[in-house]
């Protein structure tokens, strides 16, 4: 059942990719902030739905929800695919956002050293937007996600190593308290 | 004789809020050009404390640059014309003199008048009064360096310049402006989150930059006079990578509002945003070519970052670095006919330029963890990120690759440096 649910989500997200074309911006003001432009994304797998979340938060029972328990993705070299390990896992964090619309989650996607920092930063936003594309797909509304990149500005591990760049190349969701 | 000189006024940049950072503890030269000038420059006569630090300058200055050997004084100060024996010098092996003085005036300012000569032809080569406020020795000391560079180069000199980078010392990010050998530190803006890409305006007044401070990166800009500034393009998701156009009438930057990074144009005021790039792929680190007609940018839409080439109003964007490896962060030379550019091979990073009507590329460095190169505003130097001693440094290396330096600040890591345009 959940195979099917995930086979869904991932049919939209192609169909979604294919669409997005890159749009003629009109001049605007600087203060227009955060104005989400988000596709009209076709929304979430239909019925039959997964048991909702229990009455508890499921954030704070780790032990029951240990795909809700993992908060980082993490991605190959220069890559920015959500990796096929983790889709459960942001698929999951879809399903308690689309359950929970007063819950908020920031995206922060980060990279390695190798290459500049303002390619990675550029990255990294591909990143966490990646992310953000996948939890929109899976019901979280535009308004409850922010995405943003550090890009290599805050590496998890230090060090010149595949070891530390692995750590690095990542997108961490955290949720506001 | 009539004395003929000439006279200068440093004014210098008065960078409100004037806090110094740690200095820069020791800078290390490796190599040398390929035919150094000899060059004596005697103690300067005066009030002895200010022509020491002059002495200092001068001689650090043009040791550094690679161009020119010291030849030992040994203990002969002249500090006038008439006190000078040119046999005694030629002996020596010096090809030029440089003499002078240092006077405090009443006006709280201190003047040198300082003199170089042709020791071979036994003339004069240039003769000069430098005046400046009486903390400012080390900006008189650049000034005489750079007319000592000018007249026995032909090129402008550079020491005078000035040069921002950002330090990183754990969760503390500053912005810092030093003058060309990291001496003289002012902190522009200290933040506890990330600041990124500053980029000078062209008249040398501005600095705009990236700083993560409101959650996600916005792009500022800031007076280096007033210390006044105001953000420039804060759009969701991130803005980033300032570049100003020769004029300084437009900026291009890289904001993410639209999906991916794309390069617009958007005057100071934050206002006129206008997209420039439609390519659904990373479009980053744009740079103004100095006739403002083209933009070198980095780009890996086809399928690995690499330097791309387009004019400024639109039109193709064409390709320009091929082969293995990536290519990151080009910037036009100052002449318009090469750039630099952060070169990545077999797991190094390289500082290369390359040639806009050969297409050769050039590595200029061994390698190691080194980016973000940015030329000096005469073209012959080049500023650099890179490692050393398990920390970041900023690092120069001359065109030729034959001169390098490593400068070493006191802590932390020093970061993202562009070297500043000529005041």
């Amino acid at each position: 059942m959940k195979k099917l649910v995930i086979s869904v989500v991932l049919v939209n997200l192609l169909v979604a990719c294919a669409s997005e074309k890159p749009k003629e911006t009109a001049t605007a003001p600087v203060s227009t902030a955060s104005k989400p432009v988000v596709a009209a994304a076709p929304q979430s797998a239909p019925s039959p739905a997964p048991a909702p979340f229990t009455q508890d938060d499921p954030l704070k029972t780790p032990e029951k929800f240990p795909l809700l328990a993992k908060r980082s993705v993490y991605y190959p070299l220069d890559s920015s695919v959500v990796q096929d390990a983790d889709k459960p896992v942001v698929e999951a964090h879809a399903r308690y956002l689309s359950e929970r619309s007063n819950r908020k989650v920031r995206l922060e996607g980060n990279c390695d050293e190798r290459g500049s920092n303002e390619y990675n930063l550029a990255l990294g936003q591909r990143r966490a937007d990646g992310v953000m594309k996948m939890l929109e797909l899976g019901g979280a509304r535009a308004s409850q996600i922010e995405s943003v990149s550090y890009g290599e500005e805050k590496p998890k591990s230090s060090g010149h190593d595949e070891a530390a760049w692995a750590q690095n190349r990542r997108t961490d969701l955290i949720y506001a308290r | 004789m009539v004395m003929h000189m000439l006279r200068s006024v440093i004014g210098l940049l008065l960078l409100a809020q004037a806090s110094t950072a740690g200095a820069v503890l020791s800078i290390e030269i490796i190599g040398a050009g390929e035919h150094r000038v000899p060059v004596a420059v005697v103690p300067f006569g005066g009030d002895a404390m200010l022509a020491q630090t002059i002495n200092e300058v001068v001689a650090g200055d043009l040791q550094r640059s690679g161009l020119f050997r010291l030849v030992d004084t040994a203990g002969k100060s002249p500090h006038e014309l008439s006190e000078v024996s040119y046999p005694d010098w030629h002996s020596r092996g010096a090809e030029a003199l440089a003499i002078g003085t240092v006077t405090v005036l009443p006006n709280n300012r201190i003047e040198a008048r300082f003199r170089l000569l042709d020791v071979v032809k036994q003339t004069e080569l240039a003769g000069q009064a430098v005046s400046a406020n009486n903390d400012q020795a080390r900006a008189i000391g650049h000034r005489i360096a750079d007319l000592i560079y000018e007249k026995l180069t032909g090129d402008k000199g550079v020491f005078s310049t000035r040069i921002a980078y950002v330090n990183r010392q754990g969760q503390k990010y500053r912005l810092i402006v030093a003058d060309s050998d990291g001496y003289n530190e002012h902190v522009v803006l200290e933040r506890s989150e990330p600041i990124m890409s500053p980029a000078w305006s062209p008249d040398g007044s501005h600095l705009a930059y990236a700083s993560f401070e409101t959650g996600h990166a916005v792009v500022y800009i800031q007076s280096l006079y007033t210390n006044q500034r105001m953000a420039v393009a804060d759009f969701r998701g991130s803005n980033s990578a300032p570049a100003w156009s020769p004029d300084g009438k437009q900026l291009a930057v890289v904001l993410t509002r639209d999906g991916s990074s794309q390069i617009y144009l958007i005057r100071p005021d934050g206002s006129g945003a206008r997209r420039i790039t439609f390519n659904g792929s990373i479009n980053t680190e744009p740079n103004f070519s100095p006739d403002g007609k083209f933009l070198l940018f980095t780009s890996d839409r086809g399928g690995s970052p690499q330097i791309y080439r387009m004019p400024v109003e639109g039109g193709q964007e064409q390709r320009i670095t091929f082969g293995a490896g990536n290519n990151f962060s080009p910037r036009h030379s100052p002449d318009g006919k090469s750039f630099v550019f952060a070169h990545f091979g077999n797991g190094r990073f390289y500082i290369a330029t390359q040639d806009f009507q050969t297409g050769q590329m050039s590595l200029l460095t061994e390698g190691g963890w080194e980016k973000k190169p940015s030329f000096a505003p005469n073209g012959k130097i080049i500023l650099f990120a890179s490692e050393g001693r398990g920390r970041g440094i900023l690092a120069t290396v001359s065109g030729d690759g034959r001169v390098k330096q490593h400068m070493y600040t006191q802590s932390g890591d020093a970061r993202e440096p562009v070297w500043g345009p000529n005041l």
